[in-house]
């Protein structure tokens, strides 16, 4: 089956999503909200995989801090993997974990070329784990970090070189990072590695409640801006379809709501594919 | 986790980790450049909420009883005391009633870490492995000379606890859920089931007997010496009928014969 354009799947949304007939339709959740021994969560996402696609998103694997991804948390990943067949097996780039304590975000770190080779090892420790290719996602920016060696699709793709490695392009993200730090979200899309994508986010974003529109978080608690919309239909006339995420983590609404943003991007997939025909 | 190399991007993390954790007003000394920037409070909000929220999910309870505003307060002390560890914040706050029993300003509802006691049991219970509870007809079958004999092994989901201060699972029970905590209530001591025999949660209200019963139980006492223990409790104990609710309530896995070197689950 080709995917199309997929939700988060949070668990309000069990029975909605359980019973959705759209075709194409798959679903994204956080590998650390499964990592359970048994009981209900791990019941509902089976029942889900048996409907429809699902796609492991992590949060944790820290593949940015300079040490390897904890193997006990790894193991567990590699189990939900082989117990659940995702379609998609996804990561940040980005850090969270570091020396035993876990900071639930992700966190930035200069683009070094020592950065670079702790990250391929990482990357490459965690294919060879799960046997399988992952994506790495851009992350969203809101600080000016001295010491950058590679602008961030340099880097991106310079990973890939060496892992052999897919990316996930978080739109969103590019387009908060852009107005945050002050360059052209155009631009970046323009010049990102076609080839390499494997899955792109769409997600809403809010001013920052201080700084206002000077600041804006990448929040996944709000609809998709139609900034970002104009953004991923520019990338997509480029690159073609791609299986695509309409990511939300926060102030949850209805799933007939999540289901219209969904289904406004699977139309933005099948645009170029008429227009080919 | 293994030691990272002494280089520049473990320093930098080391003073990232540092800064987040740094009260919002204290200048990091190093890099200064970065912290000073007000989009740093970013990342500091972005982790102190993520800490919190984990933990507002795991103590529902608690939360009810004193509000959102109250629980997030104490919840960011307790975040910045003790960062998760885990990323699997599910397991996060594991000893969050020890700190209410500690937390000054919770001294006035002396029954609060016990009810976060409860609400940790439903985590517990809810993660747990699968595993099959023992049918009643089972334990039902057995001649009365046999019965002495086995040890009957408790869920893997199975946790429960005897609260000596104060009516705590009534107290728990009414708050777990959206319905009227009410306000008419038997001061007395009490303690609770909370097990996961089938797909959900459940819970039940368990007599000090019960609960002496179970603790023998999981020890790998035999039946019998199960019955001692929670004559012991409670001499007037109706044993049959603790045996009949404990065996309704899905409180156990399977029996097993005393001599079997099985190794005993013992009760956290």
């Amino acid at each position: 089956m080709v995917l199309t354009a997929g939700l988060s799947l949070k668990p309000q949304y069990f029975d909605a999503a359980l019973a959705c007939p759209a075709e194409g339709l798959w679903f994204e959740v956080h590998p650390e909200n499964y990592m359970v021994a048994g009981g209900p969560r791990i019941a509902w996402l089976e029942a889900i995989r048996s409907k429809h696609a699902i796609s492991l998103h992590g949060v944790a694997l820290s593949l940015a801090a300079d040490a390897e991804p904890d193997p006990a948390h790894l193991a567990r990943l590699a189990a939900l993997v082989r117990r659940v067949e995702p379609a998609l097996v996804s990561e940040h780039l980005a850090w969270s974990a570091w020396r035993g304590a876990y900071h639930p975000d992700l966190l930035p770190f200069p683009r070094t070329s020592e950065a670079l080779v702790r990250i391929v090892d990482n990357i490459s420790r965690t294919q060879e784990t799960l046997k399988r290719r992952i994506a790495i996602e851009n992350p969203s920016h809101y600080l000016a970090i001295d010491g950058h060696e590679r602008d961030e699709i340099d880097f991106l793709a310079e990973i890939a070189r060496r892992t052999g490695c897919g990316l996930l392009l978080d739109v969103n993200n590019v387009y908060v990072s852009a107005r945050n730090l002050g360059y052209s979200a155009e631009a970046y899309l323009d010049a990102f590695p076609a080839g390499l994508v494997m899955e792109i986010h769409l997600a809403g974003h809010t001013a920052d409640p201080n700084l206002g529109a000077a600041l804006l978080v990448d929040s996944h608690d709000a609809a998709v801006a139609p900034e970002v919309w104009a953004l991923y239909e520019r990338l997509i006339r480029r690159i073609g379809p791609r299986p695509t995420l309409i990511e939300r983590d926060d102030n949850l609404p209805d799933f007939a709501a999540l289901l219209a943003e969904r289904e406004h991007a699977d139309a933005v997939l099948k645009a170029p594919l008429e227009r080919a025909a | 986790m293994h030691a990272p190399a002494p280089g520049a991007l473990a320093r930098f993390q080391d003073a990232f980790a540092r800064a987040l954790r740094a009260p919002e007003a204290a200048p990091s000394a190093e890099l200064t450049e970065l912290t000073a920037q007000p989009a740093f409070a970013v990342y500091r909000n972005t982790v102190m909420k993520g800490c919190i929220d984990a933990l507002q999910a795991n103590y529902p309870a608690v939360t009810r009883i004193v509000g959102e505003e109250w629980f997030r307060a104490a919840a960011a002390v307790y975040a910045r005391e003790t960062p998760p560890s885990d990323p699997t914040l599910l397991n996060y706050g594991a000893d969050f009633a020890d700190f209410l029993g500690r937390f000054d300003p919770a001294a006035d509802l002396p029954y609060l870490p016990d009810v976060a006691r409860l609400d940790r049991f439903w985590t517990e219970a809810h993660v747990a492995p699968d595993a099959d509870r023992l049918d009643p007809a089972t334990v039902a079958g057995l001649a009365p000379e046999a019965l002495a004999g086995i040890v009957l092994v408790p869920h893997a989901s199975a946790r429960w606890a005897w609260f000596e201060d104060a009516p705590a699972y009534t107290i728990w029970s009414r708050n777990r859920g959206d319905g009227d905590p009410g306000t008419d209530m038997d001061w007395r001591p009490e303690g609770a089931l909370v097990v996961r025999p089938r797909a959900a949660v459940e819970w039940a209200a368990l007599d000090a007997a019960g609960c002496a019963f179970l603790d023998a139980c999981a020890a790998g006492r035999a039946l019998d010496e199960a019955a001692r223990r929670a004559l012991d409790a409670d001499r007037q104990a109706d044993l049959a009928a603790i045996l009949a609710t404990l065996l309704g309530a899905g409180a156990f896995s399977h029996a097993r014969a005393v001599q079997d070197s099985q190794p005993a689950k013992e009760q956290p």
